[in-house]
């Protein structure tokens, strides 16, 4: 496979060039001069503050989680807590239900990120490298996706699930699977289109070696073709996955239940929730225990994964 | 053999295409359809009323507000955003020993990176509810409590963030304040992009610069940052579609969503309440359908400003 001369795709951008490599010889006496030891002081000085200025809420948040409610209204600055009040994480699970909405989030991003990507690979695979009648049209009525506002959409959208669900319960509103066909739908406009550019850059003399040995196109497809678009598939994959993590609109919209009974929210509607409800309730180390354990999982995946979701991400932008 | 591959082809993209025009396509083709009725909402009655909701809204007066504070939005959240994360890249690409070619990290620079990106994967109603409590207006927030800790601020008359209506410079310091939002959690991502341009542009460029007695500084302004121009004018597309979509935010922090007193009011928060507070679906549609048209010329507009032709090395 090494002619193979497709799209590298999202390599992580390396930090470090590897050092004097390429220049042996020194040029002029730059690190030496005091103007570029002020500057590197200044620079460190400024990517300092941003850094506070990043981490310090972030730090706060995680440490108001810890105290007391009275401690949250009389010293709200201090970031020890008097004493490490771990229960208010115990609280704002179950009385907050935050373990709730972890598990719906994860029952519908476990269906609907893999609806997402299997679909969105078929259709942009068969509209990259397959010449029919209508092509275009279907391309280019995905990508209009990308432009509509949401908003729009909303009130038919609620009307076209709650009829749907009259006649199917299962895809009615407030139901986890009409929230994961709805999700991937939304998430096929720039999946396909993401899709499309990557898969138009595969050689084409893998697919027809293929074809010549008797594979079908399915075959083809699934055995050969999306292997090779491991890269492409991860980065859109890392995207769709916080997209969907993210959303807040769509469940906020759909999952409601029609006759005041418990609703399935998802964290981010949840958390919604929750902070509009402060105003009567205050229970605000149960608020600050929720934000908390919403950003948490992320943070750590991210720190873990930082290199894939750095170069991920922004390679789902530059495509 | 041609066969085959039409019932492939078919098989592929019934599901993918089926899906989307039902839960996408169908809803917006309906959209446009309400706007151009009376209707409701929630009785069946509706009558065909032509343009009507359309010439209504030149004329509403808060559907001109909303409109300004959109056009706010898209000029100052790119421009803002897109200038702190080059002013970043540049402090931690540039320096760094000058005595060598190309571009490299000052010292720490992978640290930085991971840190400023935190923002960009917290969800934007994290990142509301957070800054909610941070902006809080009295002595419990994190602004204001250090402020009057340090006695810059006065306790009877703390800054009203959210709750206020002022304009500041000919806006309503509330959006400045969304605004601040927007960018800290922007920044550090475009940061991250740039930074990965800047180290893909090949080291003999800059070799070829110092061999010529370019400075560090001469080095970025006449040869890293126009060879960043591809990177920018993506990145400023992006950011206008996130302007147009900092709902979340004001959904979250803002009183009644628009408030105070509509000073906050975007174009998706008039449609909501027109919707779903005042019941006018028709009219609220005729707004979401002006909303697309105006995001889709805003897109082939950005578009032809930006097509140049690619520098290949």
């Amino acid at each position: 496979m090494s002619t193979v001369t497709h799209d590298p795709g999202p390599v992580g951008p390396d930090l470090a060039p590897p050092a004097g490599t390429t220049s042996a010889r020194r040029f002029g006496s730059g690190g030496r001069r005091p103007g570029a030891q002020i500057f590197n002081g200044f620079s460190h000085l400024f990517l300092l503050v941003w850094a506070i200025m990043v981490v310090y809420p972030l730090i706060w948040v995680f440490m108001s989680a810890l105290k007391s409610d009275a401690e949250v209204i009389r010293q709200p600055l201090s970031l020890i807590p008097e004493t490490l009040r771990w229960e208010n994480f115990g609280r704002a699970w179950t009385e907050g239900q935050l373990g709730d909405f972890f598990l719906n989030t994860v029952l519908v991003l476990a269906g609907s990120v893999t609806l997402t990507m299997l679909l969105g690979s078929m259709a942009a695979y068969v509209l990259a490298r397959y010449d029919f009648p209508g092509n275009r049209l279907i391309y280019y009525m995905f990508l209009s996706g990308l432009t509509l506002p949401i908003y729009l959409a909303a009130v038919p959208l609620f009307k076209g699930v709650y009829n749907t669900g009259v006649l199917f319960p299962p895809l009615g509103p407030n139901k986890h699977l009409m929230l994961i066909l709805v999700y991937a739908a939304w998430s096929l406009a720039f999946t396909v289109f993401f899709m499309h550019s990557f898969f138009r850059t595969l050689p084409n003399a893998i697919a027809e070696a293929g074809l010549v040995d008797g594979a079908s196109h399915t075959r083809l497809f699934f055995s050969v073709m999306l292997p090779m678009a491991k890269p492409g598939l991860i980065s859109i994959g890392i995207f769709n996955v916080l997209g969907q993590w993210n959303q807040w609109y769509l469940p906020t919209l759909l999952m409601q239940s029609a006759d005041g009974g418990p609703k399935n929210q998802v964290i981010a509607q949840g958390l919604i929730e929750l902070s509009v409800n402060q105003g009567y309730k205050s229970d605000w180390s149960g608020l600050f225990a929720g934000v908390t354990m919403a950003m948490l999982p992320v943070l750590i995946v991210y720190i873990v994964f930082q290199r894939q979701v750095q170069s991920g991400l922004t390679a789902g932008i530059s495509k | 053999m041609r066969h085959g591959v039409a019932r492939f082809v078919m098989g592929f993209l019934a599901l993918p295409v089926a899906l989307y025009l039902f839960y996408v396509v169908w809803p917006f083709a309906q959209a446009a359809g309400y706007s151009l009725t009376d209707w409701g909402g929630y009785s069946d009655r509706q009558q065909f009323v032509g343009l009507e909701n359309y010439v209504r809204l030149f004329s509403d007066e808060l559907i001109r507000k909303a409109f300004w504070h959109n056009v706010f939005f898209l000029i100052t959240v790119p421009l803002f955003t897109i200038a702190l994360a080059l002013f970043l890249a540049f402090l931690l690409n540039v320096g760094g020993r000058e005595d060598r070619a190309g571009i490299r990290g000052v010292f720490g620079s992978g640290l930085y990176k991971v840190i400023f990106f935190f923002p960009q994967v917290l969800s934007l109603v994290v990142v509301a509810v957070m800054w909610q409590q941070i902006y809080r207006a009295d002595g419990q927030g994190l602004i204001n409590g250090v402020l009057m800790k340090i006695g810059l601020v006065d306790p009877e008359d703390p800054i009203l963030f959210m709750f206020d209506p002022e304009p500041f410079l000919g806006v309503p310091a509330v959006l400045w304040w969304l605004l601040l939002i927007a960018v800290w959690s922007g920044a550090g991502f475009y940061m991250v992009l740039f930074s990965a341009a800047m180290q893909s542009i090949p080291k003999d460029v800059f070799e070829a610069a110092i061999l010529d007695g370019a400075g560090r500084f001469h080095t970025f302004f006449r040869i890293t940052l126009p060879l960043l121009r591809d990177t920018v004018s993506v990145a400023w597309i992006y950011l206008g579609f996130i302007a147009l979509d900092m709902y979340a935010l004001v959904f979250v922090m803002t009183p009644s969503q628009g408030g105070p007193n509509h000073a906050s009011e975007i174009f998706a928060s008039v449609l909501n309440f027109t919707a779903f507070q005042k019941g006018q679906f028709g009219y609220a549609c005729a707004m979401g359908v002006a909303l697309a048209i105006f995001t889709i010329l805003l897109a082939a507009a950005q578009l032809k400003i930006t097509r140049r032709e690619r520098i290949e090395y």
